[in-house]
């Protein structure tokens, strides 16, 4: 099959998922109990208004005819107003997701660079030294939370030793002195790209804390991956033959055995991205990160069901996304994969 | 008398595992001359691999230990190699090819790859030289030299194609000694012969000498200047093909021929009696003396040694031995 073709079959079905999702958040969100109009008025209101708002935001009419009312706006690119900030849900999650962005890619690349690499390394001298401390490292990135690492990491790093600063995205002197400019929302790419070097390496040093945060739990499932699909492969014919050949081991393990092993761990990779869109929530509120997380928690909190339901299709959507960039990168890496 | 390519001298080598010691070779001597094809026959667990493998230092080190014995190749002693030199002696002066050519090839690089990666391991070449060095390996092996071929995977290629990627790879670099492990075997059978008269021009043309691996005695006897057969890590018959095949002497060797299914229906096929030892508590004596029609009673508690029975056939059997009145081979100094 051509890749188009491929393509054109994984987004109409990117699109199904998405349908499926909307339909299931809408009536989920719907079931709680819980007044939109009330709380789209606050808690001073008088009955009357209640009454008012509710015909306005459409409330009185029946569940299905409000859902097809929604699908309707969403597609003309209406996400509907948030009952909490009074803006356009859209604008908000424009607004809000480029600072996540930032903290999950940077979170990511930091979990795979450092999973694939001690993973491949624990492989290849198993029973070692690193092959011992990385298991460490590994099991604890897994088993604590997120948000407890969040704050062992702040009491350590920024109370004890002050190394990096407690939360946010940057200094407040900094931004006033070095005011970024508007590029991509994400602050160290904003910063790096105008040249604004000395509100790039405050960013920076602000991104530290959270990014170790949120890469410990990749990280740990990234490199224990790498190192049993390494194993595996080490094990394997052609690793033999290419013994037999005078290959250095060398080559053998970081290229050979390695390549064959990324399929699994990329996979874990994509479940993983997926994980961070989440883990980020706990993450944001704890380093005060103005980001998509933040949005979403304050939203639920208050059964803001607009911004619920934008920030799920968004969700949804990257974690589908990339699924897909997955299965892509396999079938580059393993000529033997056939896309279909 | 000029001296072999290689010599293996009364090999023993154990496997820990974890019911015990398994006495994998028990004092496998073999030698292959220059240009010369051994056939190593026997069943499976017998040792044939195990030999070759321990030939170029492939078993792991901390489970398998050799505890006598000397691998000479050119008069060097191949087992006091260090890991470093050993890599460099793999593929340049001794290479191997597996049964599975499919599982022996690396599933997502290309074959040109792969072999180029071999050439420019042991040789300071500039890739046009690799390249040109493979090119010739490959039409050495009768495959052809275009892009596509270069450009493929293994699974894109048919068995017999890859098992002539095996072999190229294996020459790439002129390695004067090839093992090859069985390398009909996951062939179909039409295939088969054109891989033996490979094996068979590789001799011819380039002198390489080679260690055929073995399961099947058919396909010994067609391709081999000697064979030697083994049973339960031990050597108890070896001579040039003819004298082995026509005039086995060894029960094993005997029996061994008996259970070839040529033209013979199933209920004339015979089997050898019992089941191959144990190798963790091995029979004391010789190793085949539960299972064999001649035994005799020195045959329970002594080891028969290698004894000439012809020119260069030797068999270790006391009951060949009683019946001919050998002379014993001396020990080689």
């Amino acid at each position: 099959m051509s890749l188009r073709l491929y393509l054109v079959r994984r987004l109409a079905l990117m699109v199904f998922v998405l349908i499926g999702i909307v339909v299931v958040t809408f009536f989920i969100v719907r079931v709680v109990p819980s007044d939109p109009a009330q709380l789209y008025l606050g808690a001073r209101s008088r009955a009357g208004q209640v009454e008012e708002v509710r015909r306005q935001l459409g409330l009185d009419r029946s569940l299905v005819v409000q859902f097809g009312g929604y699908v309707g706006d969403l597609l003309t690119g209406d996400w509907g107003e948030s009952l909490r900030t009074r803006h356009s849900v859209l604008e908000d999650i424009l607004h809000f997701l480029p600072a996540s962005l930032e903290l999950i890619i940077s979170a990511m690349i930091v979990a795979i660079i450092v999973g694939v690499s001690l993973g491949a390394l624990s492989a290849y001298r198993k029973g070692g030294l690193i092959d011992h401390g990385s298991r460490i490292v590994a099991i604890a990135g897994v088993s604590l939370p997120a948000f407890f690492l969040a704050l062992l990491l702040q009491v350590i790093f920024f109370r004890v030793l002050g190394w990096f600063p407690v939360a946010t995205q940057i200094d407040p002197v900094v931004a006033q002195t070095h005011p970024v400019t508007h590029v991509t929302g994400m602050l160290v790419v904003d910063a790096f790209i105008t040249g604004n070097f000395v509100a790039f390496a405050d960013a920076l040093w602000h991104l530290v804390l959270p990014t170790l945060a949120l890469a410990a739990y990749p990280a740990g499932l990234i490199m224990r991956m790498t190192r049993s699909a390494m194993l595996e492969a080490l094990e394997t014919d052609y690793i033999k033959m290419a013994r037999a050949m005078g290959v250095r081991q060398r080559f053998i393990v970081l290229k050979y055995a390695l390549k064959n092993s990324l399929a699994p761990v990329l996979t874990v990779i994509g479940l993983m991205f997926a994980y961070s869109l989440v883990g980020t929530f706990f993450v944001e509120l704890i380093f005060a990160w103005p980001g998509l997380g933040t949005y979403a928690t304050m939203s639920i909190l208050s059964l803001d069901y607009p911004a619920i339901m934008g920030v799920t299709i968004v969700v949804a959507f990257m974690y589908v996304f990339a699924n897909l960039i997955v299965d892509l990168l396999i079938a580059w890496l393993d000529p033997r994969v056939v896309l279909s | 008398m000029e001296s072999p390519l290689l010599d293996i001298r009364d090999l023993r080598l154990e496997f820990r595992s974890y019911r015990g010691v398994v006495k994998a070779l028990d004092g496998v001597s073999l030698a292959v001359d220059k240009a010369e094809i051994l056939g190593l026959v026997g069943e499976s667990g017998c040792g044939k691999t195990i030999t070759g493998m321990s030939v170029l230092g492939l078993l792991p080190r901390q489970q398998a230990r050799v505890t006598s014995g000397e691998v000479l190749f050119r008069g060097d002693d191949l087992l006091r190699k260090s890991e470093h030199e050993m890599q460099r002696i793999r593929g340049r002066l001794i290479s191997m090819v597996f049964q599975d050519p499919l599982a022996s090839l690396n599933p997502v690089f290309t074959v040109g790859d792969q072999i180029t990666k071999v050439i420019r391991e042991h040789k300071r070449v500039s890739k046009k030289a690799a390249r040109d060095a493979m090119c010739r390996a490959l039409s050495e092996t009768g495959l052809p030299t275009h892009k596509t071929l270069l450009h493929s995977y293994p699974h894109q290629l048919s068995g017999g194609m890859r098992q002539r990627v095996c072999m190229a790879m294996a020459i790439s670099c002129d390695s004067p000694l090839l093992i090859a492990d069985e390398p009909t075997t996951a062939l179909d059978v039409t295939i088969q012969m054109q891989i033996l008269k490979l094996l068979l021009r590789l001799r011819e043309e380039l002198g390489v000498a080679q260690i055929l691996v073995t399961h099947n005695v058919g396909v010994a006897a067609q391709t081999c200047d000697r064979i030697a057969v083994m049973y339960a890590g031990q050597v108890v018959e070896q001579g040039p093909t003819v004298a082995v095949m026509k005039e086995a002497r060894h029960p094993y060797t005997m029996a061994l021929y008996e259970c070839l299914p040529q033209g013979k229906s199933a209920q004339e096929l015979l089997t050898i009696p019992g089941s191959v030892p144990d190798l963790i508590d091995p029979p004391a004596g010789c190793r085949f003396h539960p299972r064999c029609r001649r035994v005799l009673d020195v045959c329970r508690d002594v080891r028969p040694p290698l004894v000439e029975v012809a020119r260069g056939h030797r068999v270790a059997c006391h009951w060949v031995a009683e019946q001919s009145g050998p002379v014993r081979i001396p020990p080689e100094s």
